[in-house]
């Protein structure tokens, strides 16, 4: 425990945080309602892996990879390079998601999911309601039909009693 | 001259449509962006087969991209596995363009047609990309790049629907490659290298690390959700029943089935198979999510009004088939996954295709909107049947080719309750195929068809449809080229005889 | 004779499919194309005989499917006798559906008569199939093809019985056959027939291969072994021509044909009676057979009676593979022929009788006799031959299946048989006394009233078949006795 509270803990820390908002970001895609918090939630989310490969890039006591005279220890540039494409996509993501949601609240008057859905939900179950009785319409229309003009083993007209 | 060409193709498969993405945008017309999607598909696809041909004889065939060596610089790696699976989606890709055509023009306002043809193109890009490289950090960008350009394109749709089906798929993806994200830190945190080859060779050394064992499962659980394994297929139905018609058989049949090739080059090149299904349990887990996918999708589908979302639901089933392939990691196993995850692009390829061009003259996709449509559509109707048989897997279809690749294979492993499974799951496809089957031939058509087009759907979407009907017949028939293929493919990544 | 002939003779209904279709304007030539083409098979078929008898062996590889499986024919003699079989009573039918067809205006008749080319050709491909795996394509193949013809009508009755057609024999060979044939290949590494069976040395034990025999009986449904028989009665909303062609001689025959294939070429009869692992199917062969005869005597539908007559009849065959002795296999093989000829010949009669008077239930028969003598007489021929009387065919059938149970030391046997024999009594006999015998009713027509006589004369020729074999039913013996080789 002791080792926990000196060693652990410190020394670990960038990891403690990485994992903070990891959970925060994750929670609010999860828990919110509102789209644009959704987002923004999804957004937390990335910069926390975007955080953990750069904080994992760095030696104690290094400095960032520039070339200076003198022997100095660098930090590891490739996980810099690879997070810059990494924010890339995540500001893409970010932008179509915006964008989709401004289209989603021309369409339906509403960012928040719950309204969305409600809406689907009555096109839906009214569009479902409809091709239910479309089914059993068809299926009434041809048992008269096969009742009018059978010709079958089952049932007949002149099948004696 | 030639063979310059030849040593840049591993590249110029990925930068074609990569390039003409924004010469679509350019070009600013339909037809003209048309036009260029189809030349550029094309050619990605007859690159795709020189390239099929090359990896067949030489084993292997790799590119420095820019000619910094690997492990530093990013290498390209072609093997029969990843060929095979290019050869399906540049296939795929270049038939959609015959069939978009009209098939987009009646579903989108011609002023954004031509964004269709772009955010195609850089889907391909992105999915060719996925197949190519032997970089993992590499598969990630190519993996974001293709899942970008779909959400766009599923956003797309008809329907109003469609915006919050891409949106929800959009949180889903993102999740999905940000875990893959994590993974590959993970993995790097303890390399140093992010080639495949050189963090086979390295990571043998970190097994035991919780850090590893922690990266596979990220890199699972990512790769899963953008497969639409079980549990993580909640965004896949939506997503393929509202996109435009050419976009879901695009996307059907090409992004799921690279999502599982992803899967697999990680765990079967990088982690190797002694570590991912000895001595961590992830066998077991794959089977068991495979077998959960194939009951419930299929029982899913059988209860659908809407003969998209019948197929999407087949989809979630059928991956499920794949996965059990691929999860026995004998080479039985995955060249049978390996042939279903081909086949199974090729026959909901074709399906969709087929349905396609009933909603092209119906306006309309439930099965009440086709009934009749067997005898105004006859030639639709029958590709339907056909490719609903090979579905199923009668013979003489490529679907039989699979179910009895992977029925051996599970039996050969001693998998009883699994493959019992699948034949249930086959059973019930036999419902719901029936279903939509019975609509199109046993129903009169509607009296109200004034709002129909009448006729046949255009050449151009027979074209296409009845291309991969056919093939799943050649494929149906004679198997063995494939089959070979693919024991070759599954021997490079488990080893053992081909 | 080259072996290329095998291919040809499986691809020719097929390929002869296409000008049917062309002629199908003219209803005349196109029957005429049909006829012509069923004979030519016929003729093509009938030149094997002789050189089969003489032991040889002809094989034909098309291209393999899989890696090490092929589409592959080769010709012995239990395919031989199911080729001739559909290869003669195919011309015969063609004729009767010509006549039947017209007489009753049915609709889409060029549908019809294309799709009777296709599963013609499925089954000569089954009888042609060199191993399970061809066997199974073709077998897949006649399913598909013959849904058109059981739901011909379109309207909602046949898309009920086709729903129980299809859905049946789908479930049983996707379910049940191909996993048969898939452990088979893992086991034994061999789909091939091979005299003697595949299992030899493969350590394959008595309980595993009861399991795998089991798979085999019911995942072929077309044998129609209950539980899985309900598809036939239900295939019956088909016209009557497809009724007798198809389910009693081309489908059903093709399901019993494969069982017998199955057990003489996959287990192999030594295999099969040293492990014991057929005994418990001949008793729930025997089951079936008794329990439809009892059914099929509550049938007031004429042919419905008929195809539960056909399911007892199926379990003969299906009991005599089951024996595992040579006898009961042999007379399995006599059986198929006898039965083919005697139930299609009942079938025709029922057609020819709704033709005539559009009649369909037997209780409508009484007094039919005298208006329709040539078609009773026919009945009558037929319906002894199935009981297994003398001087008809059939009764060779049943004393080999009776030898051959004693063969084997299961007494019982004869027991059920005998009984069964009592039943189809019951159940057949009752048609043609009550036709002769009971005074109709005043709709019966009281003067000659027969069907035309295109649907007459197919029945007369099958009729007197029955009773022409009884008198060449020792050659049929030897020739399919040659199955087994010289060893006796």
């Amino acid at each position: 425990m002791n080792q926990f509270l000196t060693e652990t803990l410190p020394g670990l820390f960038n990891y403690w945080i990485v994992i903070g908002l990891m959970m925060i970001g994750f929670y609010t895609v999860i828990a919110h309602d509102n789209l644009v918090k959704k987002l923004i939630g999804l957004t937390v989310f990335q910069s926390a892996v975007f955080i953990l490969y750069i904080s994992m890039g760095n030696i104690h006591g290094s400095t960032a990879p520039i070339i200076i005279d003198g022997d100095p220890v660098y930090a590891h540039p490739l996980p810099q390079v690879l997070i810059l494409t990494a924010i890339v996509v995540g500001v893409s993501t970010t932008a179509l998601g915006l964008a989709l949601i401004v289209r989603i609240n021309e369409a339906y008057g509403s960012i928040e999911e719950d309204d969305v859905l409600a809406a689907d939900m009555a096109t839906s179950e009214g569009e479902e309601a409809r091709e239910e009785a479309r089914s059993e319409q068809a299926e009434a229309a041809e048992g008269h039909a096969a009742n009018g003009a059978d010709d079958g083993a089952e049932a007949d007209e002149s099948r004696p009693a | 001259m030639i063979t310059a060409f030849f040593n840049q193709m591993p590249v110029l498969v990925v930068v074609v449509p990569l390039l003409a993405a924004p010469l679509c945008v350019l070009a600013h017309r339909a037809f003209a962006a048309w036009l260029i999607y189809c030349l550029a598909s094309w050619a990605a696809f007859a690159m795709a087969f020189l390239l099929f041909v090359e990896a067949k004889i030489a084993g292997q065939v790799s590119y420095a991209v820019g000619n910094w060596a690997p492990p530093f610089g990013i290498e390209l790696v072609i093997d029969t596995y990843s060929a095979l699976v290019l050869l399906l989606v540049t296939g795929v890709a270049a038939l959609t363009g015959l069939y978009a055509r009209k098939s987009i023009a009646s579903e989108i306002a011609i002023e954004r047609e031509y964004l269709v043809f772009a955010l195609m193109l850089l889907c391909l890009a992105g999915l060719v990309g996925i197949t190519v490289t032997g970089d993992a950090f590499n598969l990630f960008v190519f993996l974001e790049i293709s899942s970008l350009s779909s959400y766009a394109l599923i956003a797309m749709g008809p329907k109003r629907r469609a915006l919050l089906s891409s949106f929800q798929y959009l949180i889903m993806g993102t999740v999905g490659g940000t875990f893959l994200l994590i993974g590959i830190g993970l993995i790097f945190m303890m390399t140093g290298t992010l080639n495949m080859a050189d963090l086979a060779d390295r990571l043998p050394e970190v097994y035991a690390t919780r850090t590893v064992q922690a990266g596979l499962a990220f890199i699972v659980v990512g790769l899963s959700l953008k497969a639409a394994l079980m549990p993580a297929h909640i965004w896949l139905p939506n997503a393929y029943t509202y996109a435009p018609s050419a976009i879901s058989a695009f996307i059907a049949a090409t992004a799921t089935k690279v999502a599982v090739y992803a899967l697999f080059r990680f765990v079967f090149t990088v982690f190797g198979a002694g570590y991912a299904f000895g001595t961590l349990p992830l066998g077991i887990v794959l089977l068991a999510l495979a077998a959960v996918s194939m009951i419930a999708g299929s029982l899913a589908s059988i209860f659908q009004t809407d003969v998209k979302r019948l197929l999407a639901w087949s989809s979630v089933a059928q991956m499920g088939y794949i996965v059990a392939g691929f999860a026995l990691a004998t080479p039985a196993g995955v060249s049978a996954g390996l042939v279903h995850l081909l086949n199974h692009g090729l026959i909901k390829g074709a399906l969709f295709m087929a349905v396609g061009a009933m909603v092209w003259r119906v306006r309309a996709s439930s099965i009440n909107d086709l009934a009749g449509l067997g005898r105004a559509m006859p030639l639709t109707s029958a590709a339907f049947v056909v490719g609903g048989l090979s579905l199923i897997g009668v013979p003489a279809t490529a679907g039989f080719i699979s179910k009895w690749a992977l029925m051996s294979a599970l039996f050969d492993a001693q998998h009883y309750g699994v493959m019992a499974l699948l034949l249930v799951a086959s059973l019930l496809s036999i419902i719901y195929v029936g279903r939509v089957i019975e609509a199109l031939y046993f129903r009169p058509l509607p009296d109200d068809v004034s709002h129909h087009k009448h006729g046949e759907a255009p050449l151009g979407m027979q074209v296409a449809t009845w291309a991969l009907i056919a093939i799943n017949i050649v494929i149906g028939v004679h198997a063995t080229p494939e089959l070979e293929a693919a024991a070759r493919a599954a021997a490079t990544l488990v080893g053992g005889g081909a | 004779m080259s072996p290329l002939w095998l291919l040809i003779l499986v691809a020719w209904p097929a390929l002869m499919a296409a000008p049917i279709a062309l002629v199908g304007r003219w209803p005349n030539l196109r029957e005429t194309v049909s006829v012509l083409t069923g004979v030519a098979l016929l003729v093509g078929v009938a030149r094997f005989i002789a050189p089969i008898a003489a032991g040889a062996r002809p094989e034909f590889s098309v291209f393999s499917i899989l890696p090490g499986l092929d589409l592959a024919f080769a010709l012995e003699p239990f395919g031989l006798i199911f080729a001739l079989i559909a290869a003669a009573l195919w011309p015969l039918t063609t004729l009767y559906a010509a006549g039947y067809m017209r007489g009753n205006d049915e609709p889409n008749q060029t549908r019809f008569f294309i799709c009777f080319a296709l599963a013609i050709s499925a089954a000569i491909g089954m009888a042609l199939s060199a191993n399970l795996l061809t066997l199974f394509v073709f077998y897949e193949m006649m399913t598909l093809v013959t849904y058109p013809l059981v739901t011909h009508h379109g309207d909602i009755e046949s898309r009920n019985g086709g729903r129980v057609y299809i859905g049946i024999l789908m479930t049983t060979s996707i379910g049940l056959f191909l996993p048969a044939i898939v452990i088979t290949w893992v086991i034994a590494g061999n789909v091939d027939f091979t005299p003697g069976g595949v299992f030899a040395g493969t350590g394959l034990g008595g309980l595993a291969a009861m399991g795998l025999y089991g798979l085999f009986i019911y995942g072929v449904g077309k044998a129609a072994v209950m539980p899985m028989h309900r598809w036939l009665p239900a295939a019956m909303v088909a016209p009557t021509p497809v009724s007798a062609l198809l389910h009693a001689v081309a489908v059903v025959k093709a399901g019993v044909f494969s069982v017998l294939k199955i057990t003489v070429y996959i287990f192999g009869i030594d295999f099969l009676h040293v492990t014991g692992a057929s005994q418990p199917f001949v008793w729930l062969a025997a089951f079936t057979l008794l329990a439809a005869s009892v059914v099929a005597i509550y049938c007031d539908n004429l042919k419905k009676r008929l195809a539960y007559s056909t399911i007892g009849q199926l379990s003969y065959i299906v009991l005599g593979a089951a024996l595992a002795s040579r006898l009961g296999a042999t007379a399995g093989g006599l059986h198929i022929v006898t039965h083919a000829f005697g139930k299609i010949t009942l079938f025709f009669c029922a057609g020819a009788i709704y033709t005539a008077v559009h009649r369909k239930y037997v209780s409508q028969l009484n007094g039919l006799g005298r208006a329709m003598p040539l078609t009773f007489t026919a009945f009558t021929i037929a319906a002894i031959s199935l009981i297994g009387l003398p001087p008809m065919a059939g009764a060779w059938s049943k004393w080999y299946l009776m030898s051959g149970a004693l063969d084997v030391q299961t007494q019982m046997v004869l027991v059920v048989l005998a009984l069964s024999s009592l039943l189809n009594i019951v159940y057949l006999l009752d048609i043609p006394a009550r036709a002769f015998f009971l005074p109709g009713d005043d709709k019966t027509p009281r003067g000659f009233a027969e069907a035309p006589a295109a649907c007459v004369v197919p029945l007369m020729i099958t009729a007197s078949a029955c009773v022409v074999l009884f008198f060449y039913a020792r050659p049929i013996i030897a020739f399919i006795d040659t199955a087994f080789g010289s060893a006796s």
